[in-house]
């Protein structure tokens, strides 16, 4: 049995399931944060006092524009695909994949930074907020990562037998990859600058 | 979708062209019937795994209303065998009721109602009227089942722990919410259910848009599939909040922080050692924000399965298809606008309250639209009064009834009266319990011989419905009668502390015992369905004569659903159309010449 529209379009929709699906998936995902940062406005609105500069602001910008340049990267891990140059898209993916890795190496310094200092989640409202969007943004970079990761491995065979197919994926794993990083240059302004 | 392992050489099995060599392939047991990929063995799961979980929420009820009726008396049959922390004696503590209560909601809307209507009808129901071959992303289907049993598990085991289940009722507000014992494992499972819902919306919803038959265009659409549609939207959309509600509460127990926790808390006459600063309020809001919209959850494929049963019983199309169409939808975009009048007594404030009353009598509308369209079905047909019908038809009023008594609800002003007593228990139940529920026991009688290729017995199921029909009046109209009266909700004595109560304490004993006679009558209903599948008469593909694509599969259907493509040439309901020979022509009969 197969199930139609898997890799071609449906003619009257203009999509494939798996579009379809990551863009429904993103919506649910663009809620789940979008409550978040209500929680931040309204903790925020509601504080006698909230503190400013307790984060390193560099080290936030870097991280910026390391997911942005895995942003760029990523798009062009696709782009390969669609020229057919196996070897570029091999490099391109790790190239993100590698990125991704250094933003995590970079948060787990700025966390390890606020631990040695006694500053836990507990300590206050704005570390708690801080800590839960963080973390939760770094865990969508780790299912990121793993995506990637199986995309450079076993989910690599698939070009082999279904060149669109494997295209498709690797397009829909980008549609995620550019909310983690649209999720992260919100985040950005709002917990460091503002 | 590369389905290796299941169809070895799976590109020669296209279902539409070569039906014989599904059959002749050979599952193991546990491809087959456990870790399946078929959206009807996974519907089949879902429906029976939420039917226990019904039965197990209502068992919990039940040890309740004794404790109400009879307060302090040892509880017959099981009492002893609760153990010392829940029932000393036999005798119910009230930590054990406040966990019972709880448990109970939570186990009735997110393990028993949502996953036998969405997950087991939508999933066994809806592929076959969009004419599918499976949902979109079958694996997915299977993920989403087995998420969801893990999330039932963990439930169920969050009883056993030292401090016992949740006991913060199923809205768990802070801060009794953060500080009681049994509420991580309760937000555990709630995250596990809502990853689930999450991923069975978006194949729900890919599935209705990508893989409707050819000619089957959204105008000709079964009112089920509608329904189905709009539900996975609200399950898309409102559950992250509440995803996002249940980590900051999570890390309110497990990482000291107080999202939720105002300053100055004082527990047992001792200061909370918490950095302070949250908002209370938050939860309620991202609380609701979901659990409104889960109110339509729970009831509108109920209404999708009462249409098709109405339509197919009255003979006749469905009375103003589109007005059901357009309510749904608009049903559907006001539910996320309405969550804060369940917060009226909150102090949010009255220019808050005006905005969501306003929006609240607004959502009544299309709800009567919808309930009036189905009645007014009614007029003038030759019903045939099945079992599936009977239990359709008794969803009117008893959904009626537990409409129009939210209105009250729905006014701050009245609310203020009304909040908080068994006058809301009353109303809600109206919606779910002779609502809903009876829907989806419409459900199972109407598509039991589609699942099975057999019709459950008759008169089993007319004393089922007519038992539960009186008993489910007994439990609840009461309910109304005591809540006017004043009595409130969630006190483990039944009211009896309160000296205004007592003229109400008589209610307590009948509705206990409307509620053992509710629970015997369904017992016709467990056998039935259990014999039925061995000794049900047989059927062919279209027992009950109706129109649409499901009843052109066989019955039940193989792996692959139809033998033949289908394609559809009309509208979903053409029942007695003048001129033709039957009183039924198919969405799948091409038009003869």
């Amino acid at each position: 049995m197969n199930i139609p529209y898997t890799v071609e379009e449906r003619p009257d929709t203009g999509l494939a399931n798996g579009k379809l699906g990551i863009w429904l998936f993103l919506a649910s995902e663009v809620m789940l944060f979008g409550a978040l940062f209500s929680t931040y406005i309204i903790l925020r609105v509601g504080a006698p006092e909230w503190p400013h500069g307790e984060l390193n602001v560099w080290l936030g910008m870097a991280n910026t524009f390391i997911l942005i340049g895995s942003s760029v990267t990523m798009v062009m891990a696709w782009a390969s695909l669609k020229l057919n140059d196996w070897g570029k898209h091999r490099l391109y993916l790790i190239l993100t994949f590698v990125l991704a890795g250094v933003f995590l190496v970079n948060k787990y310094f700025e966390y390890a930074d606020h631990v040695r200092r006694g500053e836990l989640p507990s300590h206050s409202t704005f570390l708690a907020i801080y800590y839960t969007l963080t973390g939760l943004h770094g865990i969508h970079i780790i299912g990121g990562m793993i995506v990637m990761a199986y995309f450079m491995g076993p989910g690599a065979r698939m070009w082999k037998t279904n060149r669109d197919q494997f295209t498709n994926r690797i397009e829909y794993t980008g549609l995620y990859w550019h909310f983690v990083d649209l999720v992260w240059i919100f985040l950005f302004p709002v917990l460091y600058l503002l | 979708m590369d389905k290796t392992g299941i169809h070895p050489g799976g590109e020669h099995a296209h279902v539409h062209t070569d039906a014989h060599g599904e059959h002749h392939e050979e599952l193991g047991f546990w491809r087959k019937y456990v870790f399946s990929l078929d959206h009807k063995v996974i519907g089949i799961q879902y429906a029976i795994t939420g039917l226990l979980f019904l039965l197990f929420g209502f068992t919990l009820m039940m040890i309740m209303r004794w404790q109400l009726a009879y307060p302090g008396k040892p509880i017959p049959l099981i009492g002893l065998w609760l153990g010392q922390d829940r029932a000393p004696m036999g005798i119910m503590l009230p930590e054990f009721y406040n966990q019972l209560g709880a448990m109970h909601g939570t186990i009735m809307v997110f393990l028993g109602v949502v996953p036998l209507a969405v997950g087991g009808f939508g999933n066994f129901v809806m592929p076959l009227q969009i004419g599918a071959p499976d949902m979109a992303f079958p694996k997915l289907n299977m993920m989403s089942y087995w998420v969801y049993f893990c999330g039932g598990v963990t439930m169920l085991a969050s009883f056993f722990p030292k401090g016992g289940a949740a006991q913060s009722g199923w809205t768990s507000y802070p801060p009794l919410a953060v500080i009681s014992p049994g509420q991580t494992l309760w937000l555990v499972g709630m995250i596990f259910l809502i990853t689930s819902s999450l991923l069975g919306s978006i194949n729900f919803i890919v599935t209705i848009v990508q893989l409707r038959a050819k000619g089957l265009s959204y105008m000709r659409l079964p009112f089920f599939v509608w329904a189905q549609f709009v539900t996975s939207f609200l399950l898309l959309l409102a559950f992250p909040p509440l995803e996002a509600a249940g980590i900051l509460q999570l890390m309110d127990r497990v990482a000291g922080t107080s999202f939720f926790m105002p300053s100055g808390l004082v527990v047992s006459g001792k200061p909370l050692m918490i950095a302070g600063q949250g908002n209370p309020l938050l939860w309620q809001h991202l609380f609701w924000f979901l659990a409104h919209p889960e109110v339509y959850v729970l009831i509108l494929p109920a209404m999708g399965i009462v249409a098709e049963i109405i339509a197919n019983n009255t003979r006749k199309p469905l009375w103003g298809y589109k007005a059901l169409v357009y309510s749904v939808t608009f049903l559907g975009f006001m539910s996320f606008i309405v969550w804060a009048h369940h917060m009226f007594m909150t102090g949010m404030g009255t220019t808050m309250s005006a905005f969501f009353q306003t929006t609240t009598m607004i959502i009544s509308i299309p709800s009567v639209v919808i309930l009036t369209a189905l009645l007014l079905s009614l007029w003038g047909a030759s019903i045939r009064f099945t079992t599936p019908m009977l239990f359709a038809l008794a969803f009117l009023p008893m959904f009626g009834i537990g409409g129009l008594t939210g209105l009250p609800l729905g006014l701050a002003p009245s609310d203020i009266h009304l909040h908080d007593t068994y006058y809301v228990i009353g109303h809600f139940h109206y919606v779910v319990a002779p609502g809903t529920i009876f829907a989806l026991f419409a459900g199972i009688y109407y598509w039991f011989p589609k699942a099975t290729g057999r019709k459950m017995n008759e008169v089993l199921g007319k004393i089922h419905f007519w038992g539960s029909l009186i008993c489910i009046n007994g439990v609840f109209f009461p309910m109304f009668l005591q809540g006017l009266g004043g009595m409130n909700r969630r006190m483990y004595d039944g009211g009896a502390q309160y000296a205004h109560n007592a003229p109400l304490l008589k209610y307590n004993i009948a509705i206990g015992f409307a509620a053992w006679g509710l629970a015997l009558f369904q017992l016709p209903f467990i056998y039935n369905f259990f014999s039925s599948i061995k000794w049900g008469a047989l059927v062919d593909r279209n027992p009950w004569e109706g129109t649409t694509l499901e009843w052109s599969a066989p019955s039940p259907p193989g792996h692959g659903n139809f033998l033949t493509e289908p394609i559809v040439y009309r509208g979903p309901y053409e029942y007695s159309v003048p001129g033709h020979p039957r009183d039924f022509v198919p969405q799948f009969e091409p038009e003869k010449a």
